[in-house]
């Protein structure tokens, strides 16, 4: 194995992992900020290094319908989107996991419409978290490159066979070149190995149905299994996280501590504000103030045990998201932390800050802001203001 | 299927043989049924093609008439019957 250090950005390292992975199938469509993983990955086609059949979609929704198709065929099969596009494909996701296809895709974090925007949040990836997929979260460039690849284990193993969306927060890592380090084409290659087509409609001596009528008799069923999967899935993921740090010296897991084991104070985020909370935690921690991270990667399955053994002996703790549930009582992200939280005697009291919607920049004095006002909640013990926004006007 | 199967032990992903249809009968809510008439089919096919529901029986290549067990009465075997004056297969209104 060589390994090779190289500029990349967010989505030229996603793109690159597709490449490597070589898919027989990319049906994809343009969205910004996604646009460049499938326009670099065109021209892999059109450059003759991949043997992919590229398929030029009218629509995203048509994308993940042939994504979808070629899956089912019998071809290991990828698209990206950000988005409007992902949410153009709201119909087709939950097909995607109850037909049990492996599809990968790359989803770069960009807020829903309205107003139009084309920055980051994470409202488009939350709206679509009940829908059977997989969800990773990536803090920069050279973890979209390792989850890709590992997203594609974990969709292909036999007891999970579900699809994943592995995300980039828009510009802020798809645009932002960082250095990373990527494996030779072999190396990866191997490690993905050959697909393992669970369906293939184009056999013709054992011809099959899919997506059958499901009706009252048989759709409850179908759904329970899926559930079963999304369960399994969490064994699946901690064990290629792990055989991945053997491999390749960085192990993964559903979550990432950071200074957390003694701290008082702790936020909790997903994404690429994880990497300015490391360093807002850094300074405090010369001030002698213990503060500390939970950096949540995957989403989906919810890893609520994880959490809540990291959180046990912190006195507060503070969602930081980028998405509001508009649920009249916090974000998605706060409520499932909570939830984890529930049942167990030893919890922090946690609060929920919205933060970074359409693109506005969390910044260090925000995240300091945070652990000062939730310092405060530690002394006292009392929360006055459970969900807040941070950095409107 | 004689018995209904639990999430366990059910092919994952609704995978299924080939086939299915014919055991879901779809021609119980027809309005208009069709009515093949053999004196003056030119066995053409048209009709046994476009059936969306392959409601037209044939038999050594030639149309024998129409399983009513599927046919849902959409007419679109009249619509495509070229024979002239009368069309081979006319629409009738549905008798309960």
């Amino acid at each position: 194995m060589s390994i090779q250090t190289v500029a990349k950005t967010g989505n030229e390292a996603m793109a690159e992992a597709m490449r490597q992975i070589n898919p027989d199938v990319v049906a994809a469509y343009p969205i910004t900020p996604a646009t460049e993983i499938v326009m670099i990955f065109s021209q892999f086609v059109a450059d003759g290094l991949v043997d992919t059949e590229f398929v030029a979609v009218e629509s995203e929704h048509s994308a993940m319908t042939a994504t979808l198709a070629a899956c089912a065929a019998g071809a290991r099969s990828m698209t990206g989107t950000s988005s409007q596009g992902l949410a153009l494909m709201y119909e087709i996701l939950p097909i995607v996991s109850a037909m049990r296809l492996p599809i990968v895709m790359p989803e770069v974090n960009r807020a829903i419409s309205g107003p139009i925007n084309i920055h980051c949040d994470h409202s488009d990836t939350m709206a679509a978290r009940d829908f059977g997929w997989l969800q990773i979260f990536s803090e920069n460039s050279q973890e979209a490159y390792d989850n890709i690849l590992q997203a594609m284990k974990i969709c292909e193993h036999k007891d999970v066979r579900l699809p994943a969306m592995v995300t980039t927060d828009g510009f802020i890592i798809s645009h932002c070149m960082e250095k990373i380090e990527m494996f030779d084409d072999k190396t990866v290659q191997e490690y993905v190995g050959k697909y393992p087509a669970y369906t293939k409609l184009l056999d013709l001596e054992n011809p099959i149905t899919l997506g059958a009528l499901d009706l009252q008799n048989y759709y409850f069923e179908h759904k329970r299994q899926v559930a079963e999967a999304v369960k399994n899935s969490k064994k699946i993921i901690l064990e290629i996280g792990k055989d991945f740090g053997k491999r390749f010296g960085r192990e993964y897991g559903f979550i990432e501590k950071y200074k957390l084991d003694d701290a008082d104070i702790a936020v909790i985020c997903l994404g690429s504000t994880a990497g300015s909370a490391k360093s807002v935690v850094n300074e405090l921690r010369e001030k002698g103030i213990k503060a500390g991270l939970l950096k949540i990667r995957v989403f989906r399955p919810f890893p609520d045990e994880e959490i809540a053994s990291a959180l046990e002996g912190v006195k507060v703790a503070a969602a930081i998201e980028r998405s509001d549930g508009f649920a009249g009582k916090g974000g998605p992200l706060y409520d499932e932390i909570r939830s984890a939280l529930y049942d167990k005697k030893k919890k922090p009291l946690v609060v929920d800050y919205i933060a970074g919607l359409g693109g506005r920049e969390i910044t260090h004095d925000h995240l300091t802001e945070i652990f000062s006002e939730i310092g405060k909640i530690a002394a006292t013990g009392s929360v006055e203001n459970p969900v807040q926004y941070k950095g409107v006007r | 299927m004689a018995k209904d199967l639990g999430w366990k032990e059910l092919p994952e992903g609704d995978i299924l043989k080939s086939g299915t249809a014919v055991q879901f009968e779809t021609g119980d809510w027809r309005t208009k049924k069709p009515v093949w008439d053999e004196k003056l089919c030119i066995q053409c096919l048209f009709c046994y093609i476009y059936c969306p529901d392959s409601a037209i029986t044939v038999k050594d290549s030639k149309v024998t008439g129409v399983d009513y067990r599927f046919c849902k009465g959409c007419g679109i075997c009249e619509n495509v019957c070229p024979v002239k004056p009368v069309k081979a297969i006319r629409m009738f209104k549905e008798e309960k």
